[in-house]
């Protein structure tokens, strides 16, 4: 099975630092252990979410602005 | 035409609140709410509630369509945006006025002429009431700096006319440093925003803040005194009181009657806040901006005026005149809010959203706890992180602060972290007694006394 990285915290899910950016990482991109994936806001704090290990972004599993809950897998690591 | 059935275009504590004067005024109420907020007390008190979109608040308390399709849904006949969200958005308000509903608030074009600060400032100095003291335009020379600073007076601030949000800001105390500053901020302002005009302001070094509360009825206004929320932390406030200690009878005479002229003068309906800086040295105070809706600090004012506010705006908008002229509204005690927020005070005030298990709430006639708590209720993640607000009234300020410690002791909400102890601190600390406070000083403070966990 493919390993996941999991939100930290329950909020929303943001994939890019603010609406007019590119995303933080997209599927194919290689990402290293640190490596900030996303956002999610947790009563209008938000939170990086960094990988916590290392691999290929298969798919992600939340849409950017979605509700997420702690420990829902948002990444794929292919 | 009075208004029978009030949609909630809102949340939290606010929605309880607005539902709470909407029934003492017989008025049906209907809760519009995200999925988030299914199980929200706004929604167990209301008569009727509407889903109105996924958690997500640009995807539905943000959503004007929405709105006013839940009030054309539920044959609701006015809507009120209570704070924050909608609330101070002028094409709203035009777009509930169109679909022929009444908006709880003042009118589209007075929200957006009061929301744009280049306008707000000119009615204000228009109404005679002091702005902060800047350039006319955009400067530029150094000699024209000078001259601008002199007739201002220093310290002033140079600011970027491209930036906002304390970015491209730089402070000179003398005629020397403002000649090296003026090149060095133009061409940083150049850089940063491609823009390199720059205007000038005073500096009002530990300024307080000060706020004057209005009603009107687009002909009339009247003020409910005066507030100071100067403890704010990150520019949010954090503890609010009314009056405010720091005023004199006769500096408090004069900011409330230029926030009854500038209101008079705007034609302004319904409640609203007008927020200035103080300065304790020279006692002046400045104009700064005008809050077109209902404010979270607003039951302070309730506490010394006996005033329902909330009660007030609603029946303006149904159409009545004020009740009450300039005379009746008396000014009794001191009251004192704190803002619960469900953040660690001892972990740099990380909100953290939880189940809320017992729920111990002080009863007492001098307190008031104004929340969207109850046992068993699951915080969601996706809103602000405000509990709940804590209110006191005393004859006088030093009772109010000592009834506000007792208060705090007995208010018990387990499930997760609140600021409480962050209160209990303030009600402790002789410079909060003293109210040898100004917005400045809360973060420094914090820095040097930590909140234990």
């Amino acid at each position: 099975m493919a390993e996941q990285i999991v939100s930290p915290l329950p909020g929303t899910f943001y994939r890019k630092p603010s609406p007019d950016e590119p995303n933080f990482k997209n599927e194919g991109d290689a990402v290293a252990v640190g490596d900030v994936i996303g956002l999610v806001e947790v009563m209008k704090t938000f939170n990086e979410v960094k990988a916590d290990k290392a691999g290929t972004i298969g798919s992600f599993l939340a849409d950017n602005e979605e509700p997420v809950m702690a420990g829902q897998p948002l990444v794929d690591l292919g | 035409m009075a208004i029978k059935k009030l949609l909630i275009a809102n949340r939290g504590e606010i929605a309880v609140r607005i539902i709470r004067a909407a029934q003492a005024l017989n008025i049906a109420t209907v809760q519009a709410h995200s999925m988030a907020d299914a199980d929200s007390l706004a929604v167990k008190m209301a008569d009727e509630a509407v889903n109105i979109g996924p958690p997500h608040a640009a995807k539905s308390y943000l959503k004007a369509e929405a709105l006013l399709q839940a009030a054309k849904d539920t044959g609701a006949d006015a809507i009120h945006p209570g704070y924050g969200f909608l609330s101070e958005n002028a094409a709203f308000a035009q777009a509930v006025e169109d679909a022929g509903l009444i908006f709880v608030g003042p009118s589209p074009e007075t929200i957006s002429r009061l929301g744009d600060k280049a306008a707000a400032r000119a009615a204000a100095e228009a109404a005679g009431v002091p702005t902060v003291p800047g350039s006319a335009g955009v400067l530029e020379t150094v000699e024209e700096a000078r001259e601008a600073a002199e007739r201002i007076g220093f310290p002033v601030m140079i600011k970027a006319s491209a930036g906002g949000g304390g970015r491209g800001i730089k402070i000179a105390d003398t005629a020397d440093e403002l000649a090296k500053l003026v090149s060095q901020a133009r061409s940083e302002a150049q850089a940063a925003f491609g823009d390199g005009s720059l205007y000038m302001e005073k500096l009002v070094r530990n300024a307080r803040h000060i706020e004057v509360q209005v009603l009107g009825d687009g002909t009339d206004a009247v003020h409910c005194f005066e507030r100071e929320c100067s403890l704010q932390r990150r520019r949010q406030k954090v503890w609010e009181e009314a009056p405010s200690a720091a005023l004199d009878d006769a500096q408090r005479q004069a900011i409330c009657t230029s926030a009854v002229n500038l209101a008079r003068s705007v034609g302004y309906r319904g409640a609203g806040t007008l927020e200035y800086l103080f300065d304790d040295a020279s006692g002046e105070f400045y104009f700064i901006e005008m809050n077109t809706r209902i404010q979270v600090e607003h039951p302070v004012s309730e506490m010394i005026t006996g005033i329902d506010l909330v009660q007030e705006m609603i029946r303006i908008a149904g159409g009545e005149k004020l009740r009450m002229t300039q005379d009746d509204i008396v000014l009794d005690g001191h009251s004192i809010e704190c803002r619960i927020n469900a953040e660690d005070p001892s972990n740099n005030f990380m909100p953290g959203p939880g189940t809320i298990g017992r729920l111990v709430v002080p009863t007492a006639d001098h307190v008031r706890f104004d929340t969207l708590l109850y046992e068993g209720y699951t915080i969601p993640p996706f809103y602000d992180s405000l509990l709940g607000k804590l209110i006191v009234h005393g004859p006088d300020r030093a009772t109010a602060i000592k009834r506000m410690a007792e208060a705090l002791d007995g208010l018990t909400i387990e499930g997760l972290k609140t600021t409480i102890p962050l209160h209990q601190a303030l009600a402790q600390s002789p410079d909060v007694m003293k109210n040898a406070i100004h917005t400045q000083y809360l973060e420094p403070w914090l820095e040097a006394n930590p909140i234990p966990s």
